[in-house]
């Protein structure tokens, strides 16, 4: 009965959609961890999206196209800290404006520059090389270990492995490190941590750009690495996504880092999924699958599987008490 | 932050201030596209209010954006932001269509047509009570809890759309049109010189469920209680107002007129419900709660403002290639960026710019 449904097709597919979530909630795990919301992690994903992709077209480089990614999402972590932390303003609904903007602009700048109905022309041979293991051959005629290395573990790109090496990384920062130590205390307690000696504002500018950096890479593997081109609205919500598995992880790196796996597992099931009949039920419609994170969002919100326990200064202006 | 200025400039002076900055930027991005932001300007005023029938479009735009806007702004009285206003427009939508294809062979225009805003709300409210009540019951945010529901409401819409509401026979994802006795009552019936424009009798609706939230929400028992939650959660709860029963009928009040909005588009205009529909009309309402300061006059003025830019935009991508109606998108998202989270940018300088003159006065 399941003849149609492979699991190693869905752990190999796990792989590929988790980046883009992991990039995005880490770079959401630094905003919030520092107590400012985060909403714009979509449209800085959908900018950087855009960028990436025009500028490894323009330059046939997928290095300079990410870079040009960095630039134009830390350019708006930068604004959005000026508005959070400077004006005071409302972070949320600064979110709200910028996914919208992103989503006008960057389909007026590819109809501008391509004419192509909002898409961006394909980027062929620039995309990044695929990454092999050097002595994949000598498996190859074992076919689970031609699985293991050539699928599984290997054969993704740089910016894969760069994902996956950042759980245990981000996870030291933000729990063992230094400047993890001075996120948190910001954003859980700021006046205690401005009666500390530290510099408030400075560590959220800091908190922001460093998520700018890491939100760039979602979008950069959405363009380069999963697509091959840019596509209108093509982040379609990874970014709250994202932000979905942070609260699912309770604002943890590596719990959240599970939620991201988890929701990218959930993309390949439904991928596989579409078409096959279950005993009893018959055949589950893709949309319906679709829908499961967002599902599992609520629920973990309503406190019915773990209480949530955001960041105490989350969303609140710091104001320094004289 | 800015409780020294006098309630014309934060009410008056800083949205114009603010509009002008964003309406700065858009012109900005449309000289780097090689037009004439004068010339682009000139065009959209004289397609969007230049005849009848342009401005009938402008405000068949404008009512859509006066329930959205309504919806944000009730529920932003209240302290509460709801951003799943497009979701339960979509949802209203269902409501509404479900209505229409039950009945609209069997009863009356005049018993069919408030069937329609009764569906169309009860659904919406219906769509934004659950957000309402975890927001109210275990302190679920509302914020992430409606940015769920509107996706959810994308996959299951898509889910019924196509599974159970599409006629046989046909490819188009959408319901079969309503019989014409369900059709909205055009306004150019009474007023032939508005030419052929689906403006509709929902725009009266629209004004006045504009003077019922004015009336409402500033000279009620129940208006009050809603503003006290907005300002100080902690201070209401302390004069005895229940915080759970004024989120939940918030939400309620908010969802309803959302779905609201779907009446204006559907019943008024395509007479079928199609995939998508609501077009963001939702995330319309947001700026214009946002530009309007949630006061009556304020969400019209802004629902005019986005009419104009919807009607005039498309007429202006006619013309000029390089801006294309998304252009429109962006500039509503620099709207929102000025108007709401940067709201009080201008309000210390134009604080030092009025004890100068008072001084100079005395």
């Amino acid at each position: 009965m399941f003849d149609d449904f492979h699991f190693s097709t869905i752990l190999i597919a796990t792989i590929r959609n988790a980046p883009v979530l992991l990039f995005a909630a880490f770079a959401g795990v630094f905003a919030e961890r520092s107590g400012v919301i985060d909403l714009a992690l979509e449209g800085k994903m959908l900018a950087s999206a855009f960028t990436a992709a025009a500028c490894t077209y323009a330059t046939q480089n997928p290095y300079w196209g990410v870079a040009a990614g960095i630039a134009v999402s830390c350019l708006i972590a930068l604004l959005q800290a000026y508005v959070a932390i400077n004006q005071r303003g409302n972070q949320l609904v600064f979110g709200i404006a910028i996914n919208i903007a992103a989503s006008g602009l960057t389909f007026v700048l590819a109809q501008y520059f391509f004419q192509l109905g909002g898409r961006s022309p394909d980027l062929g041979a620039a995309r990044f090389a695929l990454i092999e293991f050097p002595f994949a051959e000598s498996w190859s005629s074992v076919p689970a270990l031609n699985w293991l290395f050539g699928q599984f573990l290997g054969g993704h790109t740089i910016l894969v492995y760069l994902a996956f090496a950042l759980i245990p990384l981000i996870h030291w920062v933000v729990n063992h490190s230094r400047f993890g130590l001075r996120l948190r205390a910001v954003g859980e307690n700021p006046h205690a941590a401005d009666a500390a000696g530290i510099n408030v504002a400075q560590t959220r500018y800091m908190a922001l750009l460093a998520g700018g950096v890491l939100c760039s890479f979602s979008g950069a593997y959405l363009a380069i690495v999963q697509s091959g081109f840019f596509l209108r609205d093509m982040s379609a919500g990874n970014g709250f996504l994202a932000l979905t598995a942070l609260v699912f992880g309770n604002w943890r790196p590596l719990q959240t880092a599970a939620g991201c796996l988890m929701f990218g597992f959930f993309a390949a099931l439904q991928i596989q999924m579409e078409g096959v009949a279950f005993p009893g039920v018959g055949q589950i419609p893709g949309s319906l699958i679709q829908m499961l994170p967002y599902i599992v969002t609520v629920i973990v919100l309503a406190g019915v599987m773990a209480k949530s326990v955001a960041p105490k200064a989350l969303g609140t202006p710091f104001v320094k008490s004289r | 932050m800015n409780s020294d200025l006098p309630r014309w400039a934060t009410n008056i002076a800083l949205p114009f201030l603010n509009l002008l900055s964003a309406l700065f930027v858009a012109a900005a991005v449309i000289y780097l596209l090689g037009e004439n932001p004068g010339e682009a300007l000139g065009i959209l005023i004289k397609s969007a209010l230049g005849n009848a029938e342009g401005l009938g479009y402008t405000l068949f735009y404008a009512t859509t954006f006066v329930f959205t806007g309504l919806s944000v702004s009730v529920a932003m009285q209240a302290g509460l932001f709801n951003i799943g206003s497009d979701g339960q427009m979509y949802l209203g939508g269902l409501g509404l269509t479900l209505m229409m294809l039950q009945f609209d062979g069997i009863l009356p225009g005049w018993l069919l047509i408030p069937l329609a805003f009764i569906g169309a709300a009860v659904f919406g409210a219906a769509w934004a009570f659950l957000p309402g009540y975890l927001q109210a019951r275990r302190g679920s945010h509302v914020v992430v809890t409606t940015i769920m529901f509107n996706f959810i409401a994308a996959s299951l819409m898509n889910f019924i759309i196509i599974t159970y509401l599409i006629p046989t026979g046909e490819q188009n994802p959408a319901s079969r049109m309503f019989a014409e006795a369900a059709w909205l009552t055009r306004l150019n019936e009474w007023l032939p010189a508005l030419g052929d424009t689906p403006l509709n009798i929902s725009f009266l609706v629209a004004i006045l469920c504009l003077v019922i939230y004015g009336f409402v929400v500033w000279r009620t028992r129940w208006g009050y209680a809603l503003r006290a939650a907005g300002k100080n959660a902690h201070a209401a709860h302390y004069a005895g107002i229940s915080m759970a029963a004024v989120i939940v009928v918030t939400m309620l009040f908010s969802g309803g007129l959302a779905g609201l909005a779907a009446v204006n588009s559907i019943s008024g205009s395509t007479h079928y419900l199609s995939l998508n529909f609501t077009a963001g009309a939702g995330f319309v309402g947001i700026a214009v709660a946002l530009m309007g300061r949630q006061q009556p006059i304020g969400i019209f003025l802004a629902a005019a403002l986005f009419g104009i830019l919807m009607q005039g935009g498309f007429d202006l991508s006619f013309e000029k290639p390089n801006i294309p109606p998304e252009t429109f998108i962006f500039i509503q998202g620099m709207i929102i960026l000025f108007c709401g989270a940067m709201e009080n940018m201008y309000a210390p300088a134009l604080s030092r710019l009025l004890k100068l003159n008072w001084r100079k006065n005395v």
